[in-house]
């Protein structure tokens, strides 16, 4: 074998190839694994279908309790699916393989929660108005609503990943995970449905966006070390 | 023992006692490994073959001792040592929702140099299958045809490479990590059979195990 001198490109260029060859090929495999996508989906829609018929069909009512149980419904399914996130790659060795790579862990991560939210998050979010129309939400509320619901779960699919990251060593970590990122899952919570609210209330909440933004920026720049280094730990014994 | 032009040592291994769930596994293990050299690690189910193997590429951190690779201590030689290892753990790192080929690319390959790696673990017309409907022999053959690629890293660390192969599977294999060899590559690997490979090392771990019994109620250590 001739040893040719492959040229190494510079560790911020071979980052940036790092993190697309993987966003490609976990786009191939959500893509295969549509249950993935579609069964936080169907829980997202059956469940909200279901509130009516548990609450009462007033309208009053339901326009009321709308922004908040969009937005819980949306946290949960956005959890349900975080538990696989880490597991299979971690069940096959490839996550082990992920943490020798020369490349930091931190682009690998990133580009996971990127489809994750593409997966799940963006999806529900396109979804929402039309759930905002079951549960008689005013017009007033819909743009926010799927504003803040894009904002909002893709920070939700960053904060999981550290807890997925946490638990990817343990055999039913269920509970455990909703444990761990549960309270973190709290600020975006309140800022989303603050925002639908006061949309539907006639005010300005364009602050409200600004902090969910805000929030993204920095789940982005921080879940990802904080998964990397997690996961570091799972692997650890 | 292979003829290398001049023989560097690429890791060494000084004093070296791990630990695994607060016990120690064996201590006081040291070796060195040549380029162009191979080491086979024996020793009982338990011993701590893998757990050597997850401790030199640095996934492991509970261990004492000091451990060079190419001169550098670690942790600082880590990045350096990650750059020239190929490393295929007992779990494959082979991705069942992908086919062979975009497993093997996937791992840097080109289509060219994966098909013929995949010819070569004889895996011809299973390129487009998916990794989860092949048996977990093809799926160890997949994990290994990243042996076959060009441009191989210099360090191969290899856990129990040979399981689930069959007979052809294992010459295919020994014949290509000789020729690694050759190109003055090293070969780190744990196995329970017997490999017919030209200058591999035994090391055997049982030789420093710790002999360590437990009292019936104290729970304290006793070493004997």
């Amino acid at each position: 074998m001739s040893s040719v001198d492959v040229q190494k490109p510079v560790s911020g260029v071979r980052s940036a190839l790092g993190f697309m060859a993987l966003f490609r090929i976990e786009m191939l495999l959500a893509l295969r694994k549509r249950a993935d996508i579609t069964n936080p989906l169907l829980f997202f829609v059956t469940v909200l279908a279901l509130l009516p018929l548990g609450v009462g069909p007033e309208p009053e009512l339901l326009a009321k309790m709308a922004p908040g149980m969009i937005w819980v419904m949306a946290l949960l399914a956005n959890m349900l699916s975080q538990e696989s996130l880490f597991r299979g790659d971690f069940e096959d060795g490839t996550l082990e393989q992920l943490t020798l790579l020369p490349q930091p862990l931190y682009f690998a991560i990133l580009a996971k929660s990127l489809v994750h939210w593409i997966a799940t998050g963006l999806p529900l979010a396109l979804l929402s108005p039309l759930l905002a129309l079951m549960l008689n939400l005013p017009v007033d509320g819909y743009l926010c609503l799927l504003v803040s619901l894009l904002l909002g779960t893709a920070s939700l699919s960053l904060i999981g990943a550290i807890g997925a990251a946490l638990t990817v060593a343990l055999r039913r970590p269920g509970l455990l995970l909703a444990l761990i990122v549960m309270p973190l899952y709290v600020p975006v919570l309140i800022f989303g449905t603050g925002a639908v609210q006061a949309a539907i209330d006639g005010y300005a909440y364009s602050t409200q966006l600004a902090f969910l933004a805000a929030l993204l920026a920095t789940a982005a720049a921080l879940a990802p070390l904080a998964a990397a280094g997690a996961i570091r730990i799972s692997l650890d014994n | 023992m292979s003829v290398t032009p001049k023989s560097q040592v690429v890791l060494q291994v000084t004093d070296l006692t791990c630990i695994r769930d607060g016990r120690r596994l064996f201590e006081g293990l040291r070796f060195s490994l040549h380029a162009g050299a191979a080491i086979q690690v024996k020793g009982s189910n338990g011993a701590g073959k893998t757990t050597l193997l997850r401790t030199l590429i640095g996934s492991s951190s509970e261990f004492s001792g000091d451990i060079l690779w190419c001169g550098d201590p670690y942790p600082k030689g880590l990045p350096a040592m990650r750059d020239s290892l190929l490393y295929i753990g007992h779990r494959g790192g082979v991705r069942s929702g992908l086919t062979p080929l975009e497993n093997l690319t996937w791992y840097g390959a080109n289509q060219e140099a994966a098909l013929s790696a995949l010819e070569s673990v004889d895996l011809t017309g299973f390129e487009d299958s998916l990794c989860h409907s092949l048996s977990a022999g093809q799926n160890r053959r997949v994990a290994l045809a990243r042996l076959f690629l060009p441009n191989s890293p210099r360090f191969w660390i290899l856990d129990e490479p040979l399981t689930a192969l069959d007979v052809a599977g294992v010459a295919a294999l020994e014949e290509q990590m000789a020729a690694h060899l050759r190109n003055g590559g090293s070969i780190l690997l744990t196995s329970h059979q017997p490999l017919s490979l030209p200058g591999l090392d035994a090391l055997n771990l049982s030789d420093y195990t710790v002999f360590e019994s437990f009292s019936d109620f104290g729970g304290e250590h006793v070493l004997s």
